[in-house]
């Protein structure tokens, strides 16, 4: 079997039976980001915890991506070989709400509000490894 | 603070121009204000430049002369032509200087635009997941805004058309052939809801101000146009904005909201006293939501707008008089001066066949953009 590695370092826990995205959380005045960053975006403190995430949530907005991203989009796919994704809003129960793709991108399969949760999607093939990447699906 | 008034005008044609570069664009379109303005590049004592895709816009000074005055380079994402708008007038509220220019000018390529986005502070896997596009982030806060406000997909054809009519009146707009509803409608669909007629487009051009102190402007001109507030603001944590990884579960309003308010401070009126007004339509649903974040319209209300024809030239509060950004692109530099432009004309009763009817005399314009960026301006007889 080909190797699994993630798309990126850092952004959820893996291997594992479960996988979190991996955000941080203020000390200081308890907000919460996506990915981990070294300060607080609100209030600057420096004091800020890794902190894992709900993998489960709800739409709060999607859109599609219907033409191929350009560079430094990393997909590997052509024009050709291209397919439309979704890409949506997430509210995680109220934590944080993060941007993530959707396995979905046709309005009458996905709709705000619609309860969602994490799963791991295929992102590309290189020749001795399959990258796979996060994404959120209609429960 | 002393008075600014807006002395002279000028525009270089927005559109695609081969292998003329962006600062020759520029020179022309000072050139232009000069004259408009009816002072000499002697007279200026200082000027600010603008440009996202020209590192040395001073580089215009070879054109205009070298007179060793101080020329500033700006760069300021989307609001960059409003920075230097704000950075030209603070020169002469301050009283430092009496006589300034900005100038905007860009030539970019075709396509959204691309950047590492590491330089925006996001992730560095956010563009390898083909997130970093402003273009997504627009068809997700329209497509909240048309689920809780009921705006529906014939409104943002309508208002892509309106810009379209307006710009087949400009000779300077980028697309010049008024498009039907259902035209637009018919589009190819890029980001949902949006679709292709629907966005501007990267593009080339430039445009300049000749801004004066009131009390010089006395010797120049008996029909002064003042500049009565410029203001600029960005994000705050939790506002849903471009190249946001995540956001608050609630969110603060867009920095549009507080930009437009400190500019209705600023000059003392309200969004009942705009007679006519440029808004940044980076597609048709930035319109759709800039209407209610600059006080135009209560949220949801511009459905009914929209129908009654409200926001055309001959409706009751014109947007977008000169086609905005879906008729005439966007060179970010010189964007937000292309609106002065506009604004001025209008104000004079020089707009010709696309004159807003009732001598208007207050004018509003606003820009917004990555990375979570707003300038409002607001000029008035
Ligand atoms: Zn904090």
């Amino acid at each position: 079997m080909p190797l699994v590695v993630p798309f990126a370092e850092d952004v959820f826990t893996w291997p594992s039976d479960k996988p979190q995205l991996i955000g941080c959380k203020c000390s200081e005045c308890s907000a919460v980001f996506f990915p981990e960053q070294s300060a607080c975006g609100r209030c600057g403190s420096t004091a800020v915890e890794r902190e894992l995430l709900p993998t489960t949530g709800t739409v709060y907005s999607w859109t599609s991506q219907e033409f191929l991203p350009p560079p430094p989009y990393a997909g590997g796919e052509t024009r050709d070989t291209y397919q439309p994704m979704g890409i949506g809003l997430i509210d995680l129960e109220g934590v944080v709400m993060v941007e993530a793709r959707l396995t979905e991108c046709d309005p009458d399969r996905i709709h705000i509000g619609d309860r969602v949760e994490m799963v791991i999607v295929p992102f590309r093939s290189d020749d001795d490894k399959d990258v796979v990447t996060f994404a959120f699906k209609p429960v | 603070m002393r008075e600014v008034v807006v002395l002279g005008v000028g525009i270089h044609p927005f559109g695609r121009f081969g292998d003329k570069s962006a600062i020759e664009m520029g020179a022309e379109a000072v050139r232009m204000a000069l004259g408009d303005a009816g002072v000499t590049w002697n007279d200026v004592q200082f000027a600010f430049g603008g440009s996202f895709e020209v590192d040395n816009p001073d580089a215009v000074l070879g054109r205009l002369g070298r007179t060793g005055i101080p020329f500033m380079d700006v760069y300021n994402g989307c609001a960059t032509a409003a920075t230097a708008l704000e950075l030209t007038a603070d020169g002469i509220r301050s009283g430092k200087y009496d006589i300034g220019v900005a100038v905007g000018m860009d030539k970019h390529g075709h396509g959204a635009f691309t950047s590492d986005p590491v330089h925006y502070g996001a992730p560095s896997w956010y563009g390898d997941a083909g997130m970093f596009l402003t273009t997504k982030f627009f068809g997700m806060k329209i497509n909240r805004y048309m689920h809780d406000f009921g705006i529906s997909h014939e409104t943002l054809a309508r208002v892509a058309s309106k810009n379209y009519e307006n710009g087949s009146l400009n000779p300077n707009a980028l697309r010049r052939t008024p498009m039907s509803v259902e035209q637009i409608m018919e589009s190819r669909m890029l980001n949902y809801p949006l679709r292709q007629y629907m966005f501007c487009s990267p593009d080339e051009g430039a445009a300049a101000v000749v801004l004066c102190s009131a009390e010089k402007a006395r010797q120049l001109t008996s029909n002064p146009i003042f500049l009565r507030a410029t203001a600029l603001r960005t994000r705050k944590a939790g506002a849903y904005e471009v190249h946001s990884s995540s956001t608050f579960p609630e969110h603060e309003p867009a920095p549009t909201v507080f930009a437009s308010q400190a500019a209705y401070e600023q000059a003392g009126i309200g969004p009942e006293d705009v007679d006519i007004v440029q808004l940044q339509d980076t597609d048709s649903g930035a319109e759709i939501i800039h209407m209610a974040e600059n006080g135009f319209c209560n949220d949801g209300e511009q459905e009914q707008m929209l129908a009654d024809g409200d926001t055309r030239i001959t409706g009751r509060l014109p947007i977008n008089t000169d086609g905005g950004l879906i008729a005439n692109g966007e060179p970010i530099g010189a964007s937000g001066l292309r609106q002065i432009h506009e604004l001025v004309q209008q104000l004079r009763g020089n707009a010709g066949e696309r004159q807003v009817p009732g001598n208007p005399k207050v004018g509003y314009s606003q820009l917004y953009g990555a990375p979570g960026t707003a300038g409002v301006s607001i000029v008035s007889l």
